[in-house]
């Protein structure tokens, strides 16, 4: 598909100023950010994940994970008719390169994909001696990475697993819901990525976000509800056998 | 195989190492070291007197070491200060800097201070040269050793004490309630850990002083106080049951509840984690201590037998309290929190946080004794003479 | 009774500890960063430093300026939700320096597999096909165009 000479010098102009409110506020959040008025989850939706890797890719690229670390990752379960609590699960390379064929036979198969929680009542964030990772007042949980010491007892902490240690600063990181991006009106690279629509970015403040009218039409969960960590990641059609 | 089953791709690596094992080892024999100290001073069990002042230079020797495993743990140790500018309240890590330090002063070298300052200010004015001027400093500046002066120092130094009990306790309960307080990890997440911790540390001071009363009295050609060690001994013995009973009680209630968590955890006991919590922490660690403690406590033994029994006993608990630490810390790291696999732990050798590392810091607390003990001679036989006698005759130190 | 002279050399313990605890707070004072507590217990700069990072993905709204054309046959396809970076790969270089920096050709042979190649971990009500079997080692684009994949192109035909 060409795009002639002419249409290039009316819409090239037009993608600059486009652009630049993207990129509006650096350093700053864009000035027509408010904390006070957004409060950060995300939604997956089981049911859409096809486990084809895009988002474990494209936050890897946007937010320069090393390799062997994921900040998001996909699962893939295996139940079998007559073992519901006793799953097969498996997530080669984090599911990054996407998934081999079939485990087993029979039995139920799906994917999960898995991230920070971004919980209201972090544990992690309750661990930390220093006050190097915190929940920002927009509910996003985020490593201040000038400031942590590496004692990495928050990534004891996390009962998702979802935090490292960053080899090359020694920092603790993990899933920063894109912080960078939704802060300008981007939605997260992991959700820009997914093809089916499995992720989606959710303001819970925003009473014209489509999670509203998710919430109030289908049966929802979070993992490991007994943990009461206030989890915001929510899962649509999440098995009883998923860990 | 590295990975058997499924783990997080996150908890692949564990990410507290075997330095994370050596920290509470270390503030172990500390917090024991000191209690056996308190012994005497507070409780007035005059039979252990002659360990006094080596327990009080070994708690020293091994708190000052105590920081270096952190410090090298660490990702930015050159920031670990942070933790005294900004600690943050709901962290029990962040209580670490202030329960040190205060720790370290107001209790240890406060105490240690004010039992040897007449020892210092005599030695300050029997030496020259540059052990004069150490000594000289170690005064501040005050040579007041009259009897009313020491007697207030007596004073000073008993409720030093009582107060450094539950400042003992504190510092090593603090690192059990970091493990006992994660609720993402199971092996850990349990009310009595600071007090299991505690009481293996307890085990484990008392053993190490024991052990260094009888080696150095060995070393130096001088007579066991036979009371002193079977005191210390029986006090190893019964410090002992109670550990022993405290996680046996911890391991009956998990087999009891046996809770989503038991079938993994279960599992990992009788593979990955046989060899250092059945063999070296149960039997070799626990069991056999016990048995021989029990010996010497039913029956009556020669001095010869007793002696040798201490010795092997008392190496044996310190073998199993550091197992006991091993296994917290990297059993707990071992399992996955989904409960569908096991890694293992890869250690390094000559690595910042390797096994040579871990060897260098467990035997540096011995050496700093080493130089303690030359700087102020811990031995009953060895109090510098009244100004004016002459000098004493004891053996060389 | 205890004389003062007697005590005198725990005055000068205390007199060292009061010394440090004032050195203590006075360093601290001055090596608390500014911004910490603005908040809550952290640096309130480390909320605008993690939203200064960089953005590597552009974002369809604005691949969708200049490309309106595109976008409107994949509105109306069985992609509408696939974005365009999706299979495009991040494109900030392309935006920032449209004429100069051509987003890379596309291994369609791997790219389109890598989402509809059967495996019974993916919905059922998903579009799945055996890649060996399906089109006789034709290239997908042969018969799909890849902003709006159904209807079939006509048989042979270039998009």
């Amino acid at each position: 598909m060409k795009i002639t000479r002419r249409q290039l010098l009316i819409l090239l102009p037009a993608a600059a100023v486009a652009w630049d409110s993207v990129l509006a506020g650096t350093p700053e959040t864009s000035p027509n950010y408010k904390l006070t008025e957004h409060w950060w989850g995300m939604l997956v939706d089981i049911s859409k994940c096809i486990g084809c890797g895009n988002c474990v890719r494209a936050c890897a690229t946007e937010n320069n994970v090393p390799e062997g670390y994921f900040r998001t990752w996909v699962e893939r379960y295996h139940v079998s008719d007559t073992d519901l609590a006793n799953p097969v699960v498996d997530s080669p390379n984090g599911g990054k390169n996407g998934f081999p064929p079939i485990l087993g036979s029979g039995g139920r198969n799906f994917f999960v994909p898995k991230m920070c929680n971004h919980c209201a009542d972090s544990p992690c964030t309750q661990v930390c001696p220093v006050g190097a990772t915190f929940m920002t007042p927009d509910g996003v949980v985020l490593v201040d990475k000038k400031y942590c010491i590496g004692c990495r007892y928050c990534i004891q902490a996390c009962p998702y697993g979802c935090r490292f240690l960053n080899p090359k600063t020694q920092t603790a990181e993990k899933c920063t819901l894109c912080y960078h991006r939704i802060t300008k009106g981007l939605t997260t690279a992991c959700c820009e990525a997914c093809p089916t629509g499995a992720r989606q970015l959710a303001d819970l403040k925003n009473p014209s976000d489509p999670i509203h009218e998710f919430l109030r039409t289908h049966t929802v969960q979070v993992l490991k509800p007994y943990m009461a960590t206030g989890a915001k990641l929510f899962y649509n059609d999440l098995d009883g056998s998923v860990r | 195989m590295p990975v058997q089953g499924y783990m997080y791709p996150n908890e692949i690596e564990l990410a507290w190492s075997v330095l994370i094992v050596l920290y509470p080892y270390i503030t172990g024999l500390v917090a024991g070291a000191f209690i056996l100290a308190s012994l005497e001073r507070v409780f007035r069990v005059e039979a252990v007197r002659p360990t006094y002042r080596l327990a009080l230079l070994t708690a020293l020797a091994f708190l000052l070491v105590a920081p270096l495993p952190l410090q090298l743990h660490l990702g930015h140790p050159e920031r670990s200060f942070e933790m005294y500018l900004t600690p943050h309240r709901t962290s029990a890590m962040a209580m670490f800097g202030f329960v040190y330090l205060w720790y370290l002063m107001a209790v240890l070298v406060l105490e240690i201070w004010l039992d040897y300052r007449r020892d210092i200010v005599l030695l300050s004015q029997r030496t020259k040269g540059f052990e004069r001027f150490v000594y000289r400093v170690l005064t501040l500046g005050s040579t007041n050793i009259s009897e009313n002066a020491l007697r207030i120092d007596d004073r000073a130094g008993y409720i030093i004490t009582l107060v450094g009990i539950p400042s003992a306790f504190l510092l090593h309960g603090y690192v059990g309630f970091i493990f006992g307080s994660v609720k993402a990890n199971p092996w850990w997440s349990s009310p009595m850990m600071p007090v299991v911790f505690l009481f293996s540390a307890m085990v484990s001071g008392i053993a190490v002083v024991l052990l260094l009363y009888m080696f150095s009295s060995w070393y130096r050609k001088q007579t066991i106080d036979m009371r002193c060690v079977d005191t210390v001994a029986r006090y190893l013995f019964y410090t002992f049951l109670i550990d022993f009973s405290l996680e046996m009680l911890d391991l009956v209630h998990r087999i009891y509840e046996a809770d989503e968590s038991f079938r993994s955890l279960d599992f990992m006991v009788h593979t990955r984690l046989y060899l250092s919590q059945v063999v070296i922490q149960i039997y070799v660690g626990t069991l056999a201590p016990i048995g021989l403690l029990a010996l010497t406590q039913l029956l009556k033994l020669g001095e010869k037998t007793r002696k040798r029994i201490y010795a092997v006993a008392g190496s044996l608990t310190l073998i199993g309290i550091f197992a006991m630490r091993w296994n917290v810390v990297i059993g707990g790291q071992l399992f996955s929190k989904s409960f569908l696999g096991y890694t293992t732990y890869k250690i390094g050798f000559v690595a910042k946080e390797g096994l040579l590392t871990a060897v260098v810091l467990t035997l540096l607390p011995f050496a700093i004794l080493w130089v303690l003990v030359k700087l102020l001679p811990p031995w009953p036989d060895c109090e510098p003479p009244a100004p004016g006698s002459a000098a004493p005759a004891h053996g060389d130190d | 009774m205890n004389s003062f002279k007697d005590a005198e050399h725990l005055l000068r313990v205390a007199l060292v500890f009061v010394a440090a605890t004032i050195a203590f707070v006075l360093v601290r004072a001055a090596l608390v960063p500014r911004s910490f507590g603005e908040y809550g217990h952290y640096r309130g700069n480390a909320i605008t430093e993690m939203a200064a990072q960089p953005v590597v993905f552009a974002g369809h709204q604005v691949c969708e300026i200049c490309h309106s054309d595109v976008a409107a046959i994949k509105s109306a396809g069985k992609h509408v939700s696939v974005n365009c970076e999706a299979c495009h790969g991040a494109l900030e270089n392309h935006v920032n320096d449209p004429g100069t920096v051509q987003p890379p050709k596309l291994d369609t042979a791997n790219l389109c597999i890598r989402c509809h190649q059967v495996n019974g971990a993916r919905p059922a009500s998903f579009p799945q096909i055996v890649a060996d079997e399906h089109s006789a080692g034709l290239t997908c684009e042969t018969c799909h165009q890849p902003h709006s994949p159904l209807p079939l192109i006509g048989a042979g035909a270039k998009p």
